[in-house]
């Protein structure tokens, strides 16, 4: 229970870090906060690379390796295409 | 080689203030591409120093998943269409709620080979990661598929819909507290899986296209919130703090979306509105002889004429694939002096902040992209209004707040009434997403250009050359 408390308390106070942060994004940029974002939410890859990497069970890495594959699309592909998308927002002189 | 844990989470941390600082430069476009990279680098040393966890054993597996991402992440990201950019991100968004599910589809069947019985925080989060990861793979794809058109984008209404997602939602419940109570096998974990990938399709197929903003914002959030619940699986605070900054982000932009509508979320979510369609005596009496219709050569008389011209893109344009023309005609009109700026509606386009891209991939410097809050009290210094291919966030009806059956009461749109002269470039006299008449048509200010968007940007561009 102790543990569960602490990271509640962790979530909620981040909640509020991402409220603060997020609404003084502009509207000009909320597609790529949310491609951005996205690939932010492929960081259960750091909890993939674990299940893949066990030697037993065979299910257990199996589908470690499946959400490692997914999650990495998530990540690589969330990055590249926000940075495709905010090269378009530079400053044209 | 091993890395002491306290080593390894006190990298998590750098990572994680890596991710705030990178948000926190999204916040403005000179500062946003080091946002971005300051995440990316986040999540690389993240990723590294997991590598060295003393549970991985065998690299061969890990090795072929992260190529085989790899490479699909980067065709994804360089192939896209900018227009395809809400798919991408609703596809996406599925790939994050499933790599969660299985994370802690993972976690529990390795535990299940070992002796130790599973704790209550365990079970628990375990069937929460499964329950949001599912609905969101599920319903991501669902979005995906109405959004590039391989299913329908009207709300598709079943009979009973409500009692079979109530069920849906008591039967998840109940495979919850199964996998709580029993932890002896991974059956309701499975079981809880395929309900939940159900309850994604029955949630998201009622709601119409132009409600898309709204869902991709809230799948968006599911992504992070199921991330976090792997992460009270795993105990990984990495993972509950991206989960929940994720999270807030697509509340946020969901109660920006459904503000800019003047909707609940629970009326976007339940309501299927776009499935009913206008009655054509009632488009008679608005139109009816009032209506003016202009040609190509006219409207650029006008736009040379003027000095301020505002444009109104709304997803029309996008469809039309009208961008590049509708650049071209505006850099021509700002050689003669005209000064041109863009007026974007909160929920033009398919997903938030979408028209903007589309018209910075055209080179059209973001600083003539104003918002609608912005750019409404010019719009009575303004000689000239285009609106090409939007409907509803210029329909004035919106500020009549009294009739019981007006679909968009209360909804905040641009006063594009307001300027000397309207120009509405459009196929036809056929509603928006609404499904009602818009009397700005057959204003006294208004002039209609029947046509493709397309067709009438090119002809605008060559009728201004000639003048």
């Amino acid at each position: 229970m102790e543990i569960f408390i602490a990271g509640l308390t962790i979530f909620v106070l981040a909640v509020f870090v991402g409220f603060e942060v997020i609404t003084k994004v502009p509207p000009l940029l909320h597609t790529p906060l949310m491609s951005g974002a996205n690939a932010f939410s492929g960081v259960t890859l750091i909890g993939a690379l674990v299940a893949a990497g066990v030697n037993e069970p065979i299910l257990a890495r199996i589908l470690g390796v499946t959400a490692v594959a997914l999650a990495t699309t998530n990540v690589v592909g969330g990055f590249l295409v926000t940075h495709r998308m905010l090269q378009m927002f530079r400053r044209k002189s | 080689m091993v890395i002491d844990l306290s080593i390894v989470n006190f990298v998590y941390l750098v990572a994680v203030v890596l991710f705030i600082l990178g948000l926190k430069g999204l916040s403005h476009p000179r500062t946003a591409v080091r946002g971005n990279l300051m995440g990316a680098s986040g999540m690389l040393i993240a990723i590294v120093v997991t590598l060295f966890d003393q549970n991985i054993v065998r690299f061969e597996f890990i090795v072929m998943g992260l190529l085989i991402g790899t490479v699909l992440g980067a065709a994804f990201a360089f192939r896209i269409a900018m227009t395809s950019m809400p798919q991408l991100v609703a596809l996406f968004n599925g790939l994050g709620g499933a790599a969660s599910m299985l994370v802690a589809g993972a976690a529990l069947e390795q535990e299940l080979t070992g002796t130790n019985s599973l704790g209550l925080q365990f079970t628990m989060a375990s069937g929460i990661s499964a329950l949001i990861g599912s609905i969101t793979l599920l319903g991501s794809l669902v979005a995906f598929g109405k959004l590039q058109g391989l299913i329908t984008e009207s709300p598709v209404l079943m009979p009973g819909r409500h009692i079979l997602n109530i069920t849906l939602g008591l039967i998840s419940i109940g495979l919850i507290v199964w996998l709580v109570l029993d932890s002896s096998n991974s059956l309701p974990f499975w079981i809880l899986v395929g309900v939940a990938a159900l309850f994604g399709i029955t949630l998201v197929i009622p709601i119409g296209g132009a409600d898309m903003p709204v869902v991709i914002s809230l799948l968006n959030s599911y992504s992070g919130l199921a991330a976090s619940a792997t992460g009270f699986v795993l105990q990984n605070n990495m993972l509950i703090i991206a989960g929940a900054l994720v999270g807030a982000a697509g509340i946020i932009l969901t109660r920006i979306m459904c503000k800019a509508m003047n909707r609940s979320l629970i009326n976007v979510l339940l309501a299927g509105v776009g499935a009913v369609a206008t009655s054509p005596t009632q488009d008679n009496e608005v139109y009816e002889g009032k209506v003016k219709s202009t040609s190509a050569d006219e409207v650029a008389m006008l736009l040379e004429d003027a000095r301020r011209v505002v444009i109104v893109p709304g997803y029309g344009m996008a469809v039309a694939q009208a961008q590049f023309a509708v650049r071209d005609f505006t850099s021509l009109l700002e050689t003669k002096g005209v000064e041109v700026e863009f007026a974007i509606h909160p929920v033009a386009g398919r997903m938030p902040g979408h028209m903007n891209v589309l018209l910075a991939e055209v080179n059209i410097p973001y600083e003539k992209l104003r918002e609608m809050d912005d750019i409404n009290p010019t719009f009575e210094q303004t000689d000239v209004v285009l609106v090409i291919g939007a409907n509803d966030v210029v329909n004035p009806v919106a500020r009549d707040n009294d009739d019981p059956g007006n679909p968009i009461a209360g909804m905040p749109i641009l006063d594009v009434d307001h300027a000397r002269t309207v120009v509405v470039i459009k196929r036809s006299l056929s509603p928006g997403f609404a499904g009602i008449p818009n009397p700005l048509f057959a204003a006294e200010n208004c002039l209609m250009l029947f046509a493709d968007a397309k067709q009438a940007a090119f002809d605008l561009a060559a009728a201004i050359k000639e003048l």
